[in-house]
């Protein structure tokens, strides 16, 4: 544009008065043209630029002149600061990860039969919004195992080497000879002597998780030079724990509960509490405390917290890797396709195996392409904001902040326009090197 | 066909997947997850067949004197959507009836008050908006948007509000606002199967609150749901213990930050708080990821062991109830916030009409939603309490409609206005920040009361700006 100007102005001093005219005819139409992009670019990009950067520096109501106000805030208000922070691991990991799947995708679909095929599958999520893939995700990081796919996973995998007890959440009632011996167990006040029956109830497992051989509980029996006792769910169905302590009709006994003879720190005999709630144990107990091992009330694996503070940037980078793995893989592999095969050949007829032909030969060739992609992902990166917005739930929305996030948080929620202003203006920094980068690449390609 | 026309309408209506501050929350959640649509979208064509049937009815019965307008034209902005929509255009369609003005109606968005600035920006506001909160009634009246009420519209408000209704629409001494729709927020939901099974019956005071949940938790059910994802309902519990324990002048106090947040009142109300949320094993697991619906649905869902027993919040969880499967009254049912100091908390929420451009159809159809007949023909569709004393109990369509009806009513003037939808919207409505923040750091560690003291009354200072 400056170059076509300046020859303009040039031109009509040496040319004839004739051919004046020409250029005067073609400066009007040129600006004819380019009038209605100037037009729109005007109002739709310089005017709102401009006007973001004079707001910046006024204060809340936009009355008053600020100075650099806002832009102090913004490096010293923690929430933009954790933004700040969030977006240096986002733009650090999610672009090269992205690109890195991407590559490793390309590569392997071309040796694959149905290559198209995988590409197609795995290129399909970028035909949906990143609103309703933010939707998708945060039901497969439910924390509930039984709606969140992340947790479901993990904690099938859990399971498989740590079983959970039968008995979670059951707890000495009122008035209990149990009390908690630290870790999860419970151990009796007294000791136990033989002959004795001892009563061991406990509340809070209900009737339906009971285990299904759980048969209603039986008073203990003495017997002769032995201890024998119960160990039972003392609540009543609809009337609370019926007799205190006591063995009511309905109540259920703990089938399979683990209990330990415990005599001076030392476990001197175990027993397992039988379908009826019933254990005995010999002699040897004699004199010892009765103890509930933590092991009976092992509480059911939850899985992991994927939208709690720590985690949940990282599990929103991974679903925008979800995303956008495909988009990298399509512009590798279309790289890949225009590769001259014969280096390829070349280097397998030389003696290298795959890792080296790959790693010496395609990643070098292809690195303009993975500089584009990687590039173009960063920007992408840079103005992330709905799936941020979609995934953390309100309550990690402060530890998964971005810049864009914290911009609409400002200008639209807190009403701070100023910042928002100043935010936005702020990203565009941060946007124009790589801008910058981008097109002084794209120029040296068109010169090539 | 009609169903499946209404199913389509509700699907595309706007909505903010994330919760915000106010009494919009029904209409939001309603909409918020595309698999209750449909169930809500039953329950809005039950509701309305029944309307149908009623307006013969109510056309009888004219408590107010309306002026003849033909030909006249009104907008009326709200932010509701779904079944609370199309039952407040049926409250419009009797105004029409009655006056031979044309009533459209103009959805809004979250907070309505910027989308009025934009409106009033562009040279076109409506003629009435629906404005969910004191400070925003405030904000319209500062910007010069409001316009006071006139004579008739006082005389029927005078008559049928109690003052400290009429006293919250006041800006400076003028009434701007006419509260048209109420939330009681001073309710505990709860599944009464479990209740059943655990013999408890329904506590009256805080200690046989803690004496109920123990007993629950005995039985073998966690206590209390916690929709900790969203902070607002956060704010509601400490609102409700705070209006209860300290009373309605501190609370006032507070609302206003004329006391601040380290003050001993605060403390107490957070102790008292974490007598609840402070034991692990009274609340669901999981609580800070659980969003409001979802806290409601796992209280309903789960047979006779659900997630949890209890679910605080105000009557606009009836919307997650249906959703959930569950039978309002009989599977589920409520009890008023039981008394943590001498009297229950009656905390409310509401939508007030107010007048952007000053006309007599403008006044008319204001002076109509402060008339119970008004009221009355939204009562009957459901999911919708009024301030109106006027309005008779029996309107309600179940009993556990006239009971929360008649909580809020018998309050008297004792009701107080949601504390954080009085605050600035910085402190007291924006996710992850403030009050909601706050709380929710609170609900993860329950014993660091003062820490939380401080956090608080540091982000107040900052957004009260004293």
């Amino acid at each position: 544009m400056a170059a076509d100007t300046a020859a303009g102005v040039k031109a009509p001093a040496p040319a004839s008065p004739k051919r004046k005219s020409v250029t005067g005819t073609r400066r009007t139409v040129a600006a004819l043209f380019l009038l209605p992009a100037l037009v729109l670019l005007g109002a739709l990009v310089v005017y709102p630029i401009g006007y973001s950067v004079i707001r910046s520096f006024y204060d809340q109501s936009g009355d008053s002149f600020a100075g650099f106000d806002n832009y102090r805030q913004l490096f010293t208000d923690d929430g933009i600061r954790t933004a700040l922070k969030n977006n240096v691991i986002w733009v650090v990991f999610a672009p090269t990860i992205a690109t890195a799947l991407g590559l490793v995708f390309a590569v392997l679909t071309e040796k694959v039969r149905w290559g198209t095929a995988f590409k197609l599958v795995v290129f399909m999520p970028m035909a949906i919004s990143m609103l309703a893939a933010g939707i998708i995700f945060r039901l497969v990081y439910d924390q509930d195992p039984d709606k969140g796919v992340a947790n479901a996973v993990w904690v099938g995998v859990h399971d498989t080497f740590a079983q959970s007890s039968a008995f979670p959440k059951a707890h000495p009632g009122r008035e209990s000879p149990l009390q908690p011996a630290g870790g999860g167990a419970f151990i009796t006040r007294g000791t136990v002597s033989v002959g004795e029956t001892v009563s061991l109830p406990l509340v809070g497992v209900a009737p339906d998780v009971m285990p299904d051989d759980a048969k209603a509980a039986r008073a203990p029996e003495p017997e002769e030079g032995r201890i024998n006792g119960t160990t039972w769910q003392d609540f009543t169905r609809g009337k609370g724990v019926g007799t205190l302590n006591a063995i009511d009709s309905t109540e259920l006994g703990y089938a399979g509960m683990k209990i330990e003879a415990v005599k001076d720190g030392k476990v001197v005999e175990t027993a397992t509490a039988a379908d009826d709630g019933t254990f005995s144990l010999s002699a040897k107990a004699d004199g010892a405390q009765l103890r509930l091992p933590a092991e009976n009330f092992k509480e059911p694996y939850n899985g992991l917290d994927w939208l709690g503070p720590s985690l949940v940037t990282p599990a929103i980078i991974g679903s925008y890797i979800w995303m956008w793995a495909g988009f990298a893989m399509v512009l590798i592999a279309a790289g890949l396709a225009s590769m001259p095969r014969d280096l390829l050949e070349a280097a397998r007829v030389d003696g290298a195996n795959e890792w080296q032909v790959f790693r010496r030969i395609t990643v070098p060739l292809l690195a303009p392409v993975l500089a584009v992609v990687t590039v173009t992902l960063m920007i992408n990166v840079l103005k992330v904001f709905d799936l941020v917005f979609i995934i953390a739930p309100g309550s990690s929305q402060d530890d998964a902040n971005v810049l864009a996030l914290e911009l609409y948080r400002q200008g639209f929620a807190a009403d701070q326009p100023g910042i928002a202003s100043a935010i936005a203006v702020f990203l565009l920094l941060l946007v124009i090197p790589v801008m910058w980068f981008n097109i002084r690449r794209l120029r040296r390609e068109v010169r090539r | 066909m009609r169903k499946a026309s209404r199913i389509i309408r509700i699907r595309r209506s706007p909505e903010n997947p994330t919760a915000a501050p106010g009494t919009r929350r029904a209409a939001r959640t309603a909409a918020a997850l595309a698999a209750g649509v449909l169930a809500v979208s039953l329950t809005a064509c039950g509701g309305g067949d029944d309307g149908d049937k009623n307006e013969g009815d109510d056309k009888a019965r004219t408590n107010v004197t309306l002026p003849k307008l033909d030909g006249e034209t009104l907008e009326v902005a709200a932010v509701w959507t779904g079944a609370e929509q199309d039952n407040f255009k049926k409250v419009l369609a009797e105004f029409e009836k009655r006056t031979g003005a044309k009533v459209s109606f103009v959805p809004a968005q979250d907070p309505i008050i910027n989308f009025l600035g934009s409106k009033v920006a562009g040279g076109a506001p409506p003629d009435v908006a629906m404005l969910p909160q004191p400070g925003a009634i405030k904000q319209a009246v500062d910007k010069g948007w409001a316009k006071p009420l006139g004579d008739a519209a006082l005389k029927e408000l005078g008559e049928n509000y109690s003052q400290g209704w009429q006293d919250i629409g006041k800006v400076g001494g003028k009434q701007y606002g006419v509260y048209y729709k109420a939330a009681n927020k001073s309710l505990i939901w709860y599944n009464a199967k479990v209740f059943e099974n655990a013999g408890v019956s329904e506590p009256k005071t805080w200690d046989e609150l803690l004496t109920a949940a123990q007993t629950v938790y005995d039985s073998g059910v966690t206590p209390f749901s916690v929709g900790g994802a969203d902070g607002w309902t956060l704010t509601d519990w400490f609102e409700n213990v705070y209006l209860s324990q300290a009373g309605p002048e501190k609370y006032d106090q507070l609302a206003k930050h004329e006391i601040k947040w380290t003050d001993p009142s605060v403390k107490q109300a957070l102790t008292t708080l974490a007598q609840i949320w402070g034991k692990k094993d009274y609340v669901a697991s999981g609580a800070l990821q659980t969003d409001f619906p979802n806290s409601v649905t796992q209280t309903f869902t789960g047979g006779e062991q659900p997630k949890a027993a209890m679910v605080y919040e105000g009557d606009f969880s009836q919307v997650n109830i249906t959703e959930a499967g569950a039978e309002i009254g009989t599977d589920a049912k409520v009890f008023p916030f039981p008394s943590v100091g001498d009297t229950p908390p009656v905390v409310s929420g509401g939508d007030a009409a107010v007048i952007l451009k000053d006309s007599e159809a403008a006044q008319a159809l204001v002076t109509f939603l402060a008339s119970p007949d008004a009221a009355e023909i939204q009562a009957k569709l459901g999911g919708y309490l009024s301030p109106n004393k006027n309005v008779p109990n029996s309107a309600y369509p179940n009993e556990v409609q006239q009971k929360m009806a008649k909580a809020l009513i018998d309050a008297g003037d004792d009701f107080r206005f949601d504390m954080s939808d009085q605050a600035p919207q910085a402190f007291g409505g924006t996710p992850g920040k403030g009050e909601w923040k706050a709380l929710q750091d609170f609900l993860k560690n329950p014993k660091d009361v003062a820490g939380t003291q401080q956090r608080l009354e540091a982000d107040a200072a900052a957004a009260y700006g004293n």
